[in-house]
């Protein structure tokens, strides 16, 4: 090969190469643009629904909408739905009782200790659970608890709240525990470790801030839910004072008092709105918090 | 050494006991053969590798020994295990020969938890009564780790390079004071420097346990091991591929003189 042969073939590679880079960029910049724009599209929503909740809700907020109960609907600007506020965390308290235990529990079943074909039904019970509209978890609360003590009331509320969030702590858990390596599973095994000591003292642990995101994610919607309590807590003007009565809830004092033609009553529902969302914006930021504990 | 081994027969064994054994030794997952007619008297105090191309059943082998291969559904066995003597898959509890058979796996698998509760694990999940500041303090200076963590044993296992994990690993193996460390491919994953770490450690450790080392790397096998068994693998009809022991011999005989053209081939890096 003559040193004219190598330069031309030198020279031809260099400019194929000077070619190549120069053609797509525009093109990448085309569809970068295009991916942006929908990007904005998609967030326009969010931002006016967040914007409008704020600068509607905002003002109504002050101290009388933290500690007192509903106004009557002609008295403009006065009462909160403290009695909401305190209806929701405690529904919300109840439900997760019932629901961290036994979902906890069924997904360290799932992944740890069943056997064959039995982990693949309980999974697709488990999603088509999740699937079921929220409301129909409200309707058969009421079949089954609020038909059977003759009234509406927290428990009941709570109970249909903890159906709902089942299905999301059985999956989050056991997709946490999964994730653990089966190496470090072998390795605890490998010390003489029983299956129990296992689980308990080296998966668990591990897998633990992962399960509190879920469990944290599980709580948020549960406290966003209107549906499941119109069936089961309806709602009430007055202090709770026992688990087995009507209760008030934010989300269906936002939905009661947005229908009615009552200005006070309907800016009240606004700041409601404002802190159901400041509610499931402050359990996000704690999800992401256990997130960034997480090991695996 | 004038010892003729057969080729699935015992090495010349002079005033060593033999530690693990198998006889006529069938391993299946399913109906898949996975190994088949292993016969070894493995010697105690020694180290021995067990050598081969992928798929001829090392790692199915040593699994065998601490009864990991029990978490697998479809594993079962023929032939016998003993541990100087004793059937290791009858009438005994998978439990307690872990305890006295550890492993050190492919991977560093430290738990998530700090170096400290990493070695204490074992002592913890036994229930054994001792001083655990002095088990964890013994463990690491056995394995050659003491000195790069002794200050910072609280702080997370994890944190460690791949090299101190695995060297964890084996001091949270040998935390339990086993009789035999199984070793499944400890340095694969590792750097050269480590790797020499590591193995010098091992020779030490030869001096109190049974060894007991899977390795791909046969120079590996050539400068630390006394005894080296050669694997070898068959297709099945089915496509699969079915281990079997070609020959087990004092490591120098295995790669200066191998009985069996199968060894010679392999050592001489003709396949594999």
């Amino acid at each position: 090969m003559t040193a004219t042969d190598y330069r031309s073939r030198a020279d031809r590679a260099r400019r194929a190469i000077a070619e190549q880079t120069s053609g797509p960029s525009y093109f990448d910049l085309f569809w970068t643009g295009v991916a942006g724009f929908f990007t904005l599209l998609a967030l326009i929503p969010l931002v006016l629904v967040l914007v409008y909740v704020v600068i509607r809700g905002f003002s109504r907020l002050n101290w009388a909408a933290f500690t007192q109960l509903p106004p009557p609907p002609l008295a403009p600007d006065q009462g909160g739905f403290a009695n909401a506020l305190i209806g929701t965390l405690i529904m919300v308290g109840i439900g997760a009782l019932v629901s961290v235990p036994f979902g906890v529990l069924a997904a360290i079943y799932l992944s740890e200790f069943s056997q064959g074909q039995v982990p693949r039904w309980i999974r697709f019970a488990t999603n088509v659970l999740s699937g079921v509209p929220s409301i129909l978890m409200g309707v058969f609360i009421y079949g089954l608890f609020v038909i059977t003590t003759g009234t509406y009331s927290a428990v009941a509320g709570g109970f249909a709240l903890g159906v709902l969030m089942l299905p999301i702590i059985v999956r989050t858990t056991d997709e946490s525990l999964q994730i653990v390596p089966k190496q470090v599973r072998w390795a605890a095994i490998g010390m003489g470790a029983s299956k129990f000591q296992t689980v308990l003292r080296v998966v668990l642990p591990a897998a633990l801030p992962a399960i509190a995101t879920g469990l944290t994610l599980a709580v948020a919607r549960a406290a966003g839910e209107t549906a499941p309590l119109l069936f089961t807590a309806l709602f009430s003007q007055y202090w709770l004072d026992s688990l087995f009565q009507p209760t008030a809830s934010l989300s269906v004092l936002v939905y009661n008092f947005a229908t009615v033609p009552y200005e006070g009553q309907q800016r009240l529902a606004w700041a409601a709105a404002l802190i159901l969302v400041g509610i499931v914006l402050l359990t996000s930021i704690l999800a992401r918090w256990a997130t960034r504990k997480q090991i695996y | 050494m004038e010892h003729t081994a057969q080729h699935t027969d015992v090495p010349a064994l002079k005033n060593t006991e033999t530690a693990i054994a198998t006889e006529q030794l069938n391993v299946y997952y399913g109906d898949f053969l996975a190994l088949r007619g292993v016969n070894m008297a493995i010697p105690e105090r020694k180290v021995t590798a067990l050598i081969g191309p992928s798929g001829c059943g090392k790692s199915t082998l040593i699994r065998c020994f601490n009864r990991l291969n029990d978490l697998i559904d479809s594993f079962h066995l023929d032939g016998r295990v003993t541990y100087y003597g004793q059937d290791l898959y009858q009438d005994v509890d998978a439990v307690q020969v872990r305890r006295r058979i550890g492993m050190v796996f492919q991977q560093p698998n430290p738990f998530p938890k700090s170096i400290y509760d990493n070695i204490a694990f074992g002592a913890r999940a036994t229930g054994l009564k001792t001083d655990l500041d002095a088990l964890v303090e013994r463990s690491l200076k056995r394995s050659a780790l003491w000195e790069e963590v002794k200050d910072k044993l609280k702080t997370n296992g994890l944190s460690l390079s791949g090299g101190q994990q695995q060297r964890l690993c084996i001091a949270r193996a040998i935390s339990t004071q086993p009789d035999v460390v199984l070793m499944d491919e400890p340095c694969s994953s590792l750097d050269p420097i480590s790797t020499l770490k590591i193995e010098s450690l091992i020779r030490e450790l030869a001096e109190e346990y049974t060894i007991i080392i899977v390795t791909h790397n046969m120079q590996q096998a050539a400068r630390m091991a006394d005894y080296t068994a050669f694997f070898n693998a068959e297709a099945t009809e089915d496509g699969k591929r079915s281990g079997y022991l070609v020959e087990f011999a004092p490591t120098q005989k295995i790669f200066d003189q191998p009985a069996q053209e199968a060894t010679r081939n392999y050592v001489n890096g003709q396949f594999g």
